[in-house]
């Protein structure tokens, strides 16, 4: 042996195995990741793969079987609960494991225990974990597992999912792992129904969180009670309510006492809040209907469904049947929870969009001093509990966040928490997720329901994010309700943060379900909703939150025309173009547009416009020119209007408060730009719009509205290009039925035919396999960008040799 | 001879280490080359020569294989992320490189074992 060189080489080639073998900033380990025995080579699923399987566990009571057709749709066969959702939870794991695991990071703030605690210059622990363990998301899931321990049936489903999903992850191997866990450089681990409670927390957040009270608050203060007023009215004209004007309520419920010093407090201290808070979509809403036979050319209800939701891949749904004894049912599951949760049986289909309530306050709070010990509260002083979060940080030590509780909830914002809010004052949340609730048992309810009595009564199991469940059954059934448990508000509470020294502030009760907005078998003959107000004023509770004025308009406009609806001709409106606020606002644009103030390049802009049908389909010019032309109107005109010169945040007002403030009144009292000596007019605003239209239009080679925009839709982590979809050939908007907008849009179409044997289509613009080295990873989102549509197929136990069950995976005891 | 027997060798040992990934991390490919280079004779150069041309040809040809019965799917995906433009021949050819190194410097250190070169 030559021991220096040996020496020599054996050092080098060790370190360059353990360089190769170690993630280096945000550089995978290259040589695992490059290796063809363990990196992304053996993620590259064989064209032709076989999926068919035996799967031995000890968990299962009966054997399960389940068909794969050659969409990679698994239709699961078996004798009980427990044993179908241990099978759900195992495919669940094998189509979608990195995702549901990191959805479960992101939902709990774990994300620097794989992240870090910065990429780039982000502060991944303070913009995202902190605010996440400090919104309660940790103490809700927390919550949720207590509820589910006094459900048994519901333990049960959670437990053998979580079974299943173990199964999965118990014989993967790392060579196995999804290429995500390689590219980060961490393992899966152990699943547990703590990881589902966390999940299905998630989607409160990102559909029942109402962060903008701060904003709002700044606006207030800013603007003065009455022209805030004006700015943010209460209730559109156009609004078209989810159950219509001129209906009477007669509600049991107490109604809520306004606390006789709001007016006094709400001038007396202005707040400044400056803070920069990463919110959900506003626009997560969506679009759902049931027509009734009296209105179909079958004679049976038709329901149509889609939720509008950020896209990514891999996408958030998971298209699967499940088959036992009591139930046969077909739809969507998120991957993280067991049972389906958008979908239809042999006897019913039910469908949802997002209330958009408010049931996210936020009071101030003051504590007697900096130890933050006592706090005051009717004129005591109030001791504080404490709760501590662990938040495990990759490559360093822990951070222990410790937040104070009130009688509130969490103290979300405090001086030691600023990296959103800067003012040193305490805010505690009040949210309704926050409470006890397992959303589980509705959907496993709506999975087994027969009729509307068994379809009432599992939404009422559903207490958060406020949903419009929209039902139909075989035997003509229709019907509609606002479902969740909704705080009694007096008008104008929670809209701005609340004095937390004041019990009068509080929720007063909880709206009885009883008194939540409904409508069954209504003579129109069709039920509907799009993120409107569910009612209008009449309702004698305050409803919060934003709302969209325009889908809900267009949808009930189309509806209440159509007689001897077809499948077709709800696919075709479920994907329409049509902008009926472009009809809405074309004739004001054009009566108040100065043509000869126009310069020749607007003046052709103005010209395509005249000539445009007012579709946003992908090929329009005239859209694009609109969208511009609009957003600089009204850029212009709340700009000055609204800014604070101390820069805090404010809220931009909604479209439909400009369009309708302009049609009533040209001199609309936003308008005048307040930093000029002269009084400006609504032609000249709306011709220097489109001046500057021309110009910021000037450099675009091609002005039609798929080429405008890039509708994409990104990777799970800040869109990996290569993972990701980019520039899809698709029109649509906000305020849209296809309400596809550049992230964010239709996330699962689906129309269900309620004839005996049941006919129903959806898509979803992705795949049913995570894996991006899978031709099934996003076998869906051309057809989906074109607005075509899959069979849906309804597999019966005959079916077992049809050729269309490609694969078969079997479940036995061992 | 020699250089052809050690250059076999490491094939065989490496497509030992692919077959057995469930059990065997990825860099006991280096291993297969060491001992591969310390039992057959070879001058150093030759070793490691050897260790680098076997392990990157197994992991070309293997790429290679895997890409065509996956029709490209991956690497054109990984190809962006890595980020070489796309380019998946070129990501092929980089896998080779990387395990060729690999290979050849655990040759190189297994050539070292003996006394004497041939």
């Amino acid at each position: 042996m030559r021991i220096l060189p040996f020496t020599i080489c054996a050092i080098l080639t060790t370190g360059l195995v353990v360089a190769l073998n170690s993630k280096l900033g945000t550089v995978p380990p290259l040589g695992k990741m490059l290796s063809p025995s363990h990196g992304l080579w053996q993620n590259a699923e064989a064209a032709d793969a076989d999926f068919s399987l035996d799967i031995q566990s000890p968990y299962l009571k009966a054997p399960v079987e389940v068909y794969l057709d050659d969409r990679l749709v698994p239709h699961v066969f078996a004798q009980n609960d427990p044993d179908a959702y241990f099978a759900q939870g195992y495919l669940h794991a094998k189509f979608r494991l990195w995702q549901m695991q990191f959805q479960v990071l992101a939902a709990g703030g774990r994300l620097c225990e794989v992240l870090g605690e910065k990429v780039g210059d982000n502060s991944v622990l303070e913009k995202h974990d902190r605010k996440f363990r400090r919104m309660g998301m940790m103490l809700a899931a927390e919550n949720s597992v207590k509820a589910m321990n006094e459900v048994p049936e519901d333990k049960a489903a959670m437990e053998a999912y979580a079974a299943g999903v173990n199964h999965y992850i118990h014989q993967l191997s790392p060579a196995q792992y999804p290429i995500e866990f390689k590219l980060l450089d961490y393992a899966p681990e152990e699943w547990t129904p703590f990881h589902s409670a966390l999940f299905l927390k998630y989607m409160s957040y990102d559909l029942a969180s109402d962060l903008d009270d701060f904003a709002m608050t700044n606006l207030r203060d800013h603007l003065g009670k009455e022209m805030f007023g004006k700015a943010f009215p209460a209730q559109a004209d156009s609004l078209d309510p989810i159950s219509p004007k001129g209906t009477v309520y007669n509600v049991q419920t107490p109604l809520p006492v306004k606390p006789a010093n709001v007016d006094s407090l709400e001038t007396a201290e202005p707040t400044g809040i400056a803070y920069e808070v990463d919110k959900p979509d506003p626009d997560n809403g969506s679009n759902n209907w049931v027509v009734g036979g009296s209105r179909t050319a079958s004679g049976r209800p038709i329901l149509c469904n889609d939720p509008h939701l950020g896209l990514n891949l891999p996408s958030l749904w998971f298209e699967i049947q499940l088959v036992t004894p009591e139930y046969n049912t077909y739809g969507v599951s998120f991957p993280g929870a067991p049972s389906v949760v958008i979908g239809f049986n042999d006897s019913i289909a039910w469908g949802v969009t997002n209330a958009m309530r408010d049931v996210m306050d936020f009071y101030e709070v003051k504590f007697r001093d900096s130890s933050m010990n006592e706090y005051l509260y009717n004129g005591e002083w109030v001791k504080t509990e404490w709760r501590t979060e662990t938040i495990r940080i990759r490559g360093k030590a822990d951070y222990i966040d410790k937040i104070p509780l009130t009688v509130w909830g969490p103290v979300m914002y405090d001086g030691t928490f600023q990296s959103e809010l800067k003012n040193g004052k305490a805010y505690a949340i009040r949210w309704k997720a926050i409470d006890n609730s397992l959303e589980l048992g509705a959907f496993k309810g709506l999975n087994r329901a027969k009729n509307y009595e068994d379809y009432l009564a599992a939404i009422r199991l559903f207490k958060c994010p406020g949903q419009n469940f929209v039902f139909a059954s075989k035997t003509d059934t229709i019907a509609w309700w606002q479902q969740a448990k909704f705080p009694a508000k007096w008008r104008g509470q929670g809209d701005f943060v609340m004095p937390g020294w004041d019990s009068t502030f509080r929720w007063q009760g909880i709206i009885a379900d009883d008194d939540n907005v409904h409508m069954k078998n209504p003579p129109r003959g069709f039920v509907s909703s799009a993120n409107q107000l569910p009612a209008d004023s009449a309702y004698p509770f305050y409803l919060g939150g934003v709302h969209d004025v325009y889908r809900g308009v267009i949808i009930n406009r189309l509806l209440s025309a159509k007689t001897g609806v077809t499948v077709d001709s709800m696919k075709q409106m479920q994907t329409d173009n049509y902008n009926i606020f472009a009809e809405m606002a074309r004739t004001v644009l054009l009566n108040n547009v100065q043509e000869n103030e126009l310069s020749s390049a607007a003046k052709l802009l103005l010209d395509d416009y005249r000539r445009w049908n007012m579709r946003a389909d992908a090929g329009e010019k005239g859209m694009t020119i609109f969208y511009t032309w609009w957003n600089n109107f009204a850029d212009t005109v709340w700009t000055d209007n609204i800014t604070r010169k101390d820069g805090l945040p404010v809220p931009f007002p909604h479209d439909n408060t400009l369009l309708e403030g302009i049609i009533r009144d040209s001199a609309f009292v936003f308008v005048d730009n307040i930093n000029t000596p002269a009084i400006e007019t609504l032609p000249q605003m709306l011709t220097a719009a489109l001046n500057k239209t021309a110009e910021d239009l000037k450099t675009a080679k091609d002005l039609s509205w798929s080429a405008f925009r890039n509708v994409r839709i990104s990777h799970l982590l800040s869109g990996l290009p290569g993972f990701s979809r980019m520039h899809l050939p698709i029109g649509g908007g906000a305020k849209i039925i296809n309400a596809t907008k550049e992230t964010h849009g239709p996330s699962w179409r689906v129309i269900v035919h309620m004839t005996d044997k049941t006919e129903a289509w959806g898509v979803y613009p992705g795949g049913q396999s995570g894996n991006p080295g899978s031709k099934y990873y996003d076998q869906f989102v051309d057809q989906w960008a074109k607005g075509g549509y899959n069979a849906l197929w309804l597999m019966t136990a005959n079916d077992k040799q049809s050729p269309k069950a490609k694969w078969k995976i079997t479940f036995s005891k061992s | 001879m020699k250089f052809i027997a050690t250059f076999i060798l490491t094939i065989m040992l490496g497509y030992v280490v692919y077959v057995l990934n469930d059990v065997l991390p990825w860099w006991t490919v280096a291993v297969a080359a060491f001992i591969a280079a310390a039992i057959v004779p070879l001058k150093p150069w030759a070793s490691f020569l050897a260790g680098f041309l076997g392990v990157a040809l197994l992991w070309w040809v293997l790429a290679a294989v895997i890409d065509n019965a996956n029709a490209g799917v991956m690497a054109m995906r990984m190809a962006e992320v890595l980020p070489l433009e796309g380019n998946k021949m070129l990501l092929i050819i980089i896998t080779g490189v990387v395990g060729g190194l690999v290979g050849g410097l655990a040759a190189l250190t297994g050539s070292f074992t003996r006394k004497k070169t041939a």
